[in-house]
Protein backbone atom coordinates (compact mmCIF):
# COMPACT_ATOMS: atom_id res chain seq x y z
CA UNK A 1 0.00 0.00 0.00
CA UNK A 2 2.60 2.52 1.13
CA UNK A 3 4.91 1.34 -1.62
CA UNK A 4 2.13 1.94 -4.14
CA UNK A 5 1.56 5.47 -2.88
CA UNK A 6 5.29 6.11 -3.07
CA UNK A 7 5.51 4.73 -6.60
CA UNK A 8 2.53 6.76 -7.69
CA UNK A 9 4.15 9.97 -6.47
CA UNK A 10 7.63 9.02 -7.67
CA UNK A 11 6.36 8.24 -11.15
CA UNK A 12 5.00 11.77 -11.43
CA UNK A 13 7.64 13.92 -9.73
CA UNK A 14 10.72 11.71 -9.44
CA UNK A 15 11.41 12.22 -5.75
CA UNK A 16 13.94 9.41 -5.30
CA UNK A 17 16.98 11.53 -6.25
CA UNK A 18 15.84 14.25 -3.86
CA UNK A 19 15.78 12.16 -0.71
CA UNK A 20 18.79 10.13 -1.85
CA UNK A 21 20.77 13.31 -2.07
CA UNK A 22 19.68 14.35 1.43
CA UNK A 23 19.81 11.06 3.29
CA UNK A 24 21.71 8.41 1.37
CA UNK A 25 25.40 8.93 1.89
CA UNK A 26 28.12 7.03 3.66
CA UNK A 27 29.30 7.86 7.13
CA UNK A 28 33.10 7.98 7.02
CA UNK A 29 34.78 5.43 9.22
CA UNK A 30 36.56 7.93 11.44
CA UNK A 31 33.27 9.47 12.62
CA UNK A 32 31.50 6.17 13.23
CA UNK A 33 31.46 5.13 16.91
CA UNK A 34 30.92 1.51 15.81
CA UNK A 35 34.47 1.56 14.41
CA UNK A 36 36.24 3.73 16.95
CA UNK A 37 34.32 4.30 20.14
CA UNK A 38 36.03 7.65 20.70
CA UNK A 39 34.17 8.89 17.62
CA UNK A 40 31.16 9.46 19.89
CA UNK A 41 32.35 13.07 20.11
CA UNK A 42 30.98 13.50 16.59
CA UNK A 43 27.48 12.84 17.93
CA UNK A 44 27.09 16.09 19.85
CA UNK A 45 26.03 18.12 16.82
CA UNK A 46 23.29 15.64 16.02
CA UNK A 47 22.29 15.49 19.67
CA UNK A 48 22.01 19.26 19.75
CA UNK A 49 19.69 19.08 16.76
CA UNK A 50 17.68 16.32 18.43
CA UNK A 51 17.12 18.40 21.56
CA UNK A 52 16.18 21.42 19.42
CA UNK A 53 13.49 19.24 17.82
CA UNK A 54 12.25 18.34 21.31
CA UNK A 55 12.20 22.04 22.27
CA UNK A 56 10.20 22.97 19.20
CA UNK A 57 7.67 20.17 19.57
CA UNK A 58 7.17 20.59 23.32
CA UNK A 59 7.06 24.38 22.88
CA UNK A 60 4.34 24.13 20.25
CA UNK A 61 2.22 22.07 22.61
CA UNK A 62 2.88 24.33 25.61
CA UNK A 63 1.54 27.21 23.53
CA UNK A 64 -1.87 25.48 23.48
CA UNK A 65 -2.28 26.40 27.14
CA UNK A 66 0.11 29.25 27.77
CA UNK A 67 -1.07 32.89 27.62
CA UNK A 68 1.44 35.75 27.55
CA UNK A 69 -0.55 38.06 29.84
CA UNK A 70 0.66 39.19 33.25
CA UNK A 71 -2.65 38.35 34.94
CA UNK A 72 -2.82 34.86 33.50
CA UNK A 73 0.64 33.67 32.47
CA UNK A 74 1.55 32.17 35.83
CA UNK A 75 -1.93 30.69 36.26
CA UNK A 76 -1.84 29.11 32.82
CA UNK A 77 1.53 27.50 33.52
CA UNK A 78 0.29 26.34 36.93
CA UNK A 79 -2.80 24.90 35.31
CA UNK A 80 -0.98 23.04 32.57
CA UNK A 81 1.48 21.78 35.14
CA UNK A 82 -1.06 20.52 37.68
CA UNK A 83 -4.38 19.92 35.93
CA UNK A 84 -3.57 18.89 32.39
CA UNK A 85 -2.79 15.20 31.88
CA UNK A 86 0.90 14.87 30.93
CA UNK A 87 1.26 18.66 31.05
CA UNK A 88 3.93 18.23 33.69
CA UNK A 89 5.86 15.97 31.35
CA UNK A 90 5.67 18.30 28.37
CA UNK A 91 6.70 21.27 30.49
CA UNK A 92 9.45 19.12 31.97
CA UNK A 93 10.72 18.26 28.49
CA UNK A 94 10.87 21.94 27.59
CA UNK A 95 12.29 23.02 30.94
CA UNK A 96 15.11 20.45 31.11
CA UNK A 97 15.65 20.41 27.38
CA UNK A 98 16.45 24.13 27.53
CA UNK A 99 19.47 23.33 29.70
CA UNK A 100 20.47 20.11 27.95
CA UNK A 101 20.51 21.86 24.57
CA UNK A 102 23.08 24.37 25.82
CA UNK A 103 25.23 21.56 27.24
CA UNK A 104 25.12 19.65 23.93
CA UNK A 105 25.92 22.82 22.01
CA UNK A 106 28.95 23.44 24.20
CA UNK A 107 30.21 19.85 23.87
CA UNK A 108 29.79 20.07 20.10
CA UNK A 109 31.67 23.38 20.05
CA UNK A 110 34.48 21.92 22.18
CA UNK A 111 34.84 18.99 19.79
CA UNK A 112 35.08 21.30 16.80
CA UNK A 113 37.52 23.51 18.64
CA UNK A 114 39.89 20.84 19.90
CA UNK A 115 39.89 18.97 16.60
CA UNK A 116 40.62 22.19 14.76
CA UNK A 117 37.63 21.42 12.55
CA UNK A 118 36.93 25.15 12.24
CA UNK A 119 40.00 25.73 10.06
CA UNK A 120 39.94 26.56 6.37
CA UNK A 121 37.65 25.92 4.52
CA UNK A 122 35.18 25.63 7.43
CA UNK A 123 35.56 29.08 9.01
CA UNK A 124 32.16 30.19 7.73
CA UNK A 125 30.41 27.34 9.45
CA UNK A 126 32.13 28.23 12.71
CA UNK A 127 30.67 31.72 12.37
CA UNK A 128 27.22 30.32 11.66
CA UNK A 129 27.65 28.13 14.75
CA UNK A 130 28.48 31.14 16.90
CA UNK A 131 25.29 32.84 15.68
CA UNK A 132 23.33 29.70 16.54
CA UNK A 133 24.85 29.88 20.01
CA UNK A 134 23.67 33.47 20.48
CA UNK A 135 20.18 32.64 19.20
CA UNK A 136 20.01 29.75 21.65
CA UNK A 137 21.04 32.00 24.54
CA UNK A 138 18.33 34.40 23.41
CA UNK A 139 15.77 31.61 23.47
CA UNK A 140 16.81 30.67 26.98
CA UNK A 141 16.70 34.28 28.16
CA UNK A 142 13.29 35.10 26.67
CA UNK A 143 11.75 31.74 27.61
CA UNK A 144 12.82 32.10 31.21
CA UNK A 145 10.51 35.08 31.72
CA UNK A 146 7.42 33.34 30.41
CA UNK A 147 6.29 31.49 33.59
CA UNK A 148 6.09 34.98 35.17
CA UNK A 149 7.07 33.94 38.67
CA UNK A 150 9.49 35.77 40.93
CA UNK A 151 12.55 33.98 39.63
CA UNK A 152 11.57 34.76 36.05
CA UNK A 153 10.88 38.41 36.83
CA UNK A 154 14.12 39.11 38.63
CA UNK A 155 16.24 37.13 36.19
CA UNK A 156 14.84 39.33 33.43
CA UNK A 157 15.40 42.45 35.51
CA UNK A 158 19.07 41.51 35.85
CA UNK A 159 19.36 40.52 32.18
CA UNK A 160 17.89 43.84 31.07
CA UNK A 161 20.31 45.72 33.29
CA UNK A 162 23.16 43.84 31.67
CA UNK A 163 21.83 44.89 28.26
CA UNK A 164 21.73 48.47 29.56
CA UNK A 165 25.49 48.38 30.15
CA UNK A 166 26.18 48.22 26.40
CA UNK A 167 28.05 51.43 25.52
CA UNK A 168 25.99 54.26 23.92
CA UNK A 169 22.94 52.26 22.84
CA UNK A 170 22.40 50.38 26.13
CA UNK A 171 19.34 52.31 27.26
CA UNK A 172 17.64 52.05 23.88
CA UNK A 173 18.44 48.38 23.74
CA UNK A 174 16.87 47.80 27.13
CA UNK A 175 13.72 49.73 26.20
CA UNK A 176 13.52 47.90 22.89
CA UNK A 177 13.69 44.56 24.68
CA UNK A 178 11.46 45.44 27.61
CA UNK A 179 8.86 47.44 25.67
CA UNK A 180 9.02 50.19 28.30
CA UNK A 181 11.80 52.42 29.59
CA UNK A 182 11.15 51.64 33.25
CA UNK A 183 8.64 48.87 33.72
CA UNK A 184 9.18 45.15 33.35
CA UNK A 185 5.54 44.31 32.82
CA UNK A 186 2.72 43.58 30.44
CA UNK A 187 4.57 44.79 27.36
CA UNK A 188 7.76 42.98 28.33
CA UNK A 189 5.95 39.68 28.59
CA UNK A 190 4.24 39.97 25.20
CA UNK A 191 7.50 41.02 23.57
CA UNK A 192 9.50 38.20 25.09
CA UNK A 193 6.79 35.75 24.06
CA UNK A 194 6.84 36.94 20.46
CA UNK A 195 10.63 36.82 20.37
CA UNK A 196 10.73 33.40 22.02
CA UNK A 197 8.10 31.73 19.91
CA UNK A 198 8.39 33.41 16.49
CA UNK A 199 11.43 35.59 15.91
CA UNK A 200 14.23 33.47 17.35
CA UNK A 201 12.92 30.10 16.15
CA UNK A 202 12.69 31.59 12.63
CA UNK A 203 16.29 32.79 12.91
CA UNK A 204 17.30 29.41 14.29
CA UNK A 205 15.76 27.56 11.34
CA UNK A 206 17.58 29.76 8.85
CA UNK A 207 20.91 29.31 10.62
CA UNK A 208 20.50 25.56 11.03
CA UNK A 209 19.70 25.25 7.34
CA UNK A 210 22.87 27.18 6.50
CA UNK A 211 24.85 25.04 8.95
CA UNK A 212 23.71 21.77 7.40
CA UNK A 213 24.04 22.92 3.79
CA UNK A 214 27.62 23.94 4.51
CA UNK A 215 28.33 20.55 6.07
CA UNK A 216 26.97 18.76 3.00
CA UNK A 217 29.02 21.01 0.75
CA UNK A 218 32.30 20.66 2.60
CA UNK A 219 31.92 17.22 4.14
CA UNK A 220 32.94 16.34 7.66
CA UNK A 221 36.53 17.19 8.49
CA UNK A 222 39.07 14.39 8.14
CA UNK A 223 40.59 12.25 10.92
CA UNK A 224 43.15 13.84 13.21
CA UNK B 1 35.63 60.72 -21.11
CA UNK B 2 34.76 58.35 -23.88
CA UNK B 3 32.84 59.64 -26.82
CA UNK B 4 30.56 56.65 -26.93
CA UNK B 5 27.09 57.00 -25.54
CA UNK B 6 26.54 55.08 -22.32
CA UNK B 7 24.05 52.54 -23.48
CA UNK B 8 21.68 50.94 -21.05
CA UNK B 9 20.92 47.49 -22.27
CA UNK B 10 17.46 46.03 -22.06
CA UNK B 11 18.73 43.58 -19.44
CA UNK B 12 20.26 46.28 -17.29
CA UNK B 13 17.14 48.37 -17.56
CA UNK B 14 14.95 45.48 -16.43
CA UNK B 15 17.35 44.63 -13.62
CA UNK B 16 17.31 48.17 -12.29
CA UNK B 17 13.56 48.56 -12.51
CA UNK B 18 12.80 45.19 -10.95
CA UNK B 19 15.29 45.77 -8.12
CA UNK B 20 13.81 49.21 -7.57
CA UNK B 21 10.24 47.99 -7.54
CA UNK B 22 11.19 45.04 -5.35
CA UNK B 23 13.00 47.37 -2.98
CA UNK B 24 9.97 49.61 -2.69
CA UNK B 25 7.73 46.63 -2.05
CA UNK B 26 10.04 45.26 0.64
CA UNK B 27 10.31 48.68 2.26
CA UNK B 28 6.54 49.16 2.13
CA UNK B 29 6.08 45.79 3.73
CA UNK B 30 8.60 46.34 6.51
CA UNK B 31 8.26 49.99 7.44
CA UNK B 32 5.17 49.68 9.62
CA UNK B 33 6.20 46.52 11.48
CA UNK B 34 9.58 48.03 12.28
CA UNK B 35 8.09 51.34 13.39
CA UNK B 36 5.71 49.37 15.58
CA UNK B 37 8.51 47.33 17.16
CA UNK B 38 10.62 50.37 18.06
CA UNK B 39 7.72 52.48 19.31
CA UNK B 40 8.68 52.12 23.00
CA UNK B 41 12.07 53.70 22.29
CA UNK B 42 10.54 56.70 20.51
CA UNK B 43 7.70 57.40 22.95
CA UNK B 44 8.45 60.46 25.13
CA UNK B 45 9.24 59.30 28.64
CA UNK B 46 6.47 60.09 31.08
CA UNK B 47 7.18 63.19 33.13
CA UNK B 48 7.45 62.09 36.74
CA UNK B 49 4.40 63.17 38.69
CA UNK B 50 4.82 64.00 42.34
CA UNK B 51 3.08 61.91 44.99
CA UNK B 52 2.40 62.69 48.63
CA UNK B 53 4.39 60.09 50.54
CA UNK B 54 2.64 60.71 53.84
CA UNK B 55 5.58 62.19 55.70
CA UNK B 56 5.47 65.64 57.30
CA UNK B 57 8.62 67.66 56.69
CA UNK B 58 8.92 68.40 60.40
CA UNK B 59 9.25 64.65 61.04
CA UNK B 60 12.31 64.35 58.80
CA UNK B 61 15.44 63.97 60.90
CA UNK B 62 19.10 63.50 60.15
CA UNK B 63 18.58 59.76 60.62
CA UNK B 64 17.45 58.11 57.33
CA UNK B 65 13.93 56.71 57.64
CA UNK B 66 12.19 54.51 55.18
CA UNK B 67 8.97 55.74 53.58
CA UNK B 68 6.69 53.61 51.42
CA UNK B 69 3.97 54.91 49.17
CA UNK B 70 1.97 53.87 46.15
CA UNK B 71 1.85 55.36 42.69
CA UNK B 72 -0.53 54.77 39.78
CA UNK B 73 1.49 53.00 37.13
CA UNK B 74 0.39 52.79 33.51
CA UNK B 75 2.04 49.91 31.68
CA UNK B 76 0.60 50.00 28.17
CA UNK B 77 -2.95 48.77 28.61
CA UNK B 78 -2.40 47.70 32.21
CA UNK B 79 -2.97 50.15 35.05
CA UNK B 80 -2.06 49.30 38.59
CA UNK B 81 -0.88 50.66 41.91
CA UNK B 82 2.74 49.88 42.64
CA UNK B 83 4.87 50.35 45.72
CA UNK B 84 7.70 52.84 45.90
CA UNK B 85 10.17 53.34 48.73
CA UNK B 86 12.79 55.86 49.70
CA UNK B 87 15.23 56.56 52.50
CA UNK B 88 14.56 60.15 53.62
CA UNK B 89 16.71 62.38 55.84
CA UNK B 90 18.19 65.85 56.15
CA UNK B 91 21.86 66.26 55.34
CA UNK B 92 24.41 68.57 57.01
CA UNK B 93 23.16 71.52 54.97
CA UNK B 94 19.61 70.86 56.16
CA UNK B 95 18.57 69.76 52.67
CA UNK B 96 16.06 66.97 52.26
CA UNK B 97 17.53 63.84 50.66
CA UNK B 98 15.30 61.03 49.40
CA UNK B 99 17.40 58.09 48.18
CA UNK B 100 16.11 55.21 46.11
CA UNK B 101 16.68 51.90 47.90
CA UNK B 102 17.46 50.11 44.63
CA UNK B 103 21.07 48.94 44.65
CA UNK B 104 22.97 50.28 41.64
CA UNK B 105 24.82 47.00 41.31
CA UNK B 106 22.09 44.57 40.31
CA UNK B 107 18.93 46.01 41.76
CA UNK B 108 18.50 44.46 45.20
CA UNK B 109 17.07 46.55 48.03
CA UNK B 110 19.48 48.38 50.32
CA UNK B 111 18.76 49.43 53.88
CA UNK B 112 20.22 51.95 56.28
CA UNK B 113 22.60 50.22 58.67
CA UNK B 114 21.52 46.93 57.10
CA UNK B 115 24.66 45.27 58.41
CA UNK B 116 25.86 45.42 61.99
CA UNK B 117 29.44 45.44 60.75
CA UNK B 118 28.95 48.65 58.82
CA UNK B 119 27.29 51.34 60.94
CA UNK B 120 26.35 54.65 59.35
CA UNK B 121 26.13 53.19 55.87
CA UNK B 122 23.56 51.81 53.46
CA UNK B 123 24.07 48.11 52.97
CA UNK B 124 22.97 45.72 50.22
CA UNK B 125 22.75 42.10 51.38
CA UNK B 126 23.05 40.59 47.89
CA UNK B 127 26.78 41.09 47.31
CA UNK B 128 27.74 43.26 50.29
CA UNK B 129 27.34 46.53 48.39
CA UNK B 130 27.86 49.59 50.60
CA UNK B 131 27.10 53.32 50.36
CA UNK B 132 27.91 56.35 52.52
CA UNK B 133 25.01 58.22 54.05
CA UNK B 134 24.72 60.61 51.09
CA UNK B 135 24.24 57.58 48.85
CA UNK B 136 27.75 57.61 47.34
CA UNK B 137 28.93 54.09 46.67
CA UNK B 138 31.95 52.95 48.63
CA UNK B 139 34.86 52.09 46.37
CA UNK B 140 35.78 48.43 46.37
CA UNK B 141 32.19 47.24 46.81
CA UNK B 142 30.12 46.09 43.81
CA UNK B 143 27.88 49.14 43.12
CA UNK B 144 29.16 51.34 40.30
CA UNK B 145 27.37 54.59 41.04
CA UNK B 146 25.54 56.37 43.89
CA UNK B 147 21.99 55.52 44.87
CA UNK B 148 19.45 57.37 42.73
CA UNK B 149 18.01 60.55 44.22
CA UNK B 150 14.28 61.30 44.11
CA UNK B 151 13.08 64.70 42.95
CA UNK B 152 11.20 66.22 45.86
CA UNK B 153 9.03 69.17 46.73
CA UNK B 154 7.20 70.34 49.82
CA UNK B 155 3.55 71.32 49.86
CA UNK B 156 1.54 72.21 52.97
CA UNK B 157 4.33 70.84 55.11
CA UNK B 158 4.15 67.41 53.45
CA UNK B 159 6.87 65.72 51.43
CA UNK B 160 6.14 64.93 47.77
CA UNK B 161 8.46 62.69 45.76
CA UNK B 162 8.75 62.45 41.98
CA UNK B 163 11.12 60.57 39.75
CA UNK B 164 14.31 58.92 40.96
CA UNK B 165 17.21 60.51 39.08
CA UNK B 166 20.50 58.85 38.25
CA UNK B 167 23.54 60.63 39.67
CA UNK B 168 27.05 60.56 38.22
CA UNK B 169 29.66 57.98 39.02
CA UNK B 170 31.63 58.38 42.20
C1 LIG C 1 16.03 25.80 21.29
C2 LIG C 1 14.83 26.22 21.47
C3 LIG C 1 14.18 26.67 22.80
C4 LIG C 1 14.74 26.91 24.05
C5 LIG C 1 16.20 26.78 24.46
C6 LIG C 1 13.63 27.30 24.93
C7 LIG C 1 13.76 27.67 26.29
C8 LIG C 1 12.71 27.92 27.17
C9 LIG C 1 12.82 28.13 28.59
C10 LIG C 1 14.13 28.17 29.40
C11 LIG C 1 11.56 28.32 29.09
C12 LIG C 1 11.17 28.51 30.57
C13 LIG C 1 10.60 27.15 31.03
C14 LIG C 1 10.49 26.94 32.49
O1 LIG C 1 11.12 27.68 33.25
O2 LIG C 1 9.79 25.98 32.86
C15 LIG C 1 10.63 28.28 28.00
C16 LIG C 1 9.26 28.43 28.10
C17 LIG C 1 8.36 28.39 27.02
N1 LIG C 1 8.68 28.15 25.69
FE1 LIG C 1 10.55 27.73 24.97
N2 LIG C 1 12.46 27.33 24.20
C18 LIG C 1 12.75 26.94 22.90
C19 LIG C 1 11.85 26.86 21.84
C20 LIG C 1 10.47 27.12 21.92
C21 LIG C 1 9.56 27.11 20.79
C22 LIG C 1 9.96 26.80 19.33
C23 LIG C 1 8.30 27.42 21.30
C24 LIG C 1 6.96 27.54 20.59
C25 LIG C 1 6.69 27.31 19.36
C26 LIG C 1 8.43 27.62 22.72
C27 LIG C 1 7.38 27.94 23.59
C28 LIG C 1 7.50 28.17 24.95
C29 LIG C 1 6.39 28.47 25.84
C30 LIG C 1 4.91 28.62 25.44
C31 LIG C 1 6.94 28.61 27.15
C32 LIG C 1 6.18 28.97 28.44
C33 LIG C 1 5.72 27.72 29.20
C34 LIG C 1 6.58 27.40 30.39
O3 LIG C 1 7.15 28.29 30.97
O4 LIG C 1 6.67 26.21 30.72
N3 LIG C 1 9.76 27.44 23.06
N4 LIG C 1 11.36 28.02 26.81
S1 LIG D 1 22.82 43.93 44.02
FE1 LIG D 1 23.48 45.15 45.65
S2 LIG D 1 25.53 44.54 45.84
FE2 LIG D 1 24.89 43.34 44.14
Amino acid sequence: MLQKIYDWIDERIDITPIWRDIADHEVPEHVNPAHHFSAFVYCFGGLTFFVVVIQILSGMFLTMYYVPDIENAWKSVYYLQTEVAHGQIVRGMHHWGASVVIVMLLLHTLRVFFQGAYKKPRELNWMVGVLIFFVMLGLGFTGYLLPWDNKAYFATQVGLEIAEQVPFIGEYLKTLLAGDAEIVGAQTLTRFFAIHVFFLPAALFGLMAAHFILIRRQGISGPL
Amino acid sequence: MSEEKQQVSRRQFLNYTLTGVGGFMAAGLLISPIRMAIDPVLKPSSAGEYANVGLAVEDITTEPQRVDWKIDQVDGWYESKVNRSAWVFKNENDEIMALSPTCTHLGCVVSWEGSEDHPNEFFCPCHDGRYYKDGTNIAGTPPTRPLDLYDHKVENGMLYLGKAQVRGEA
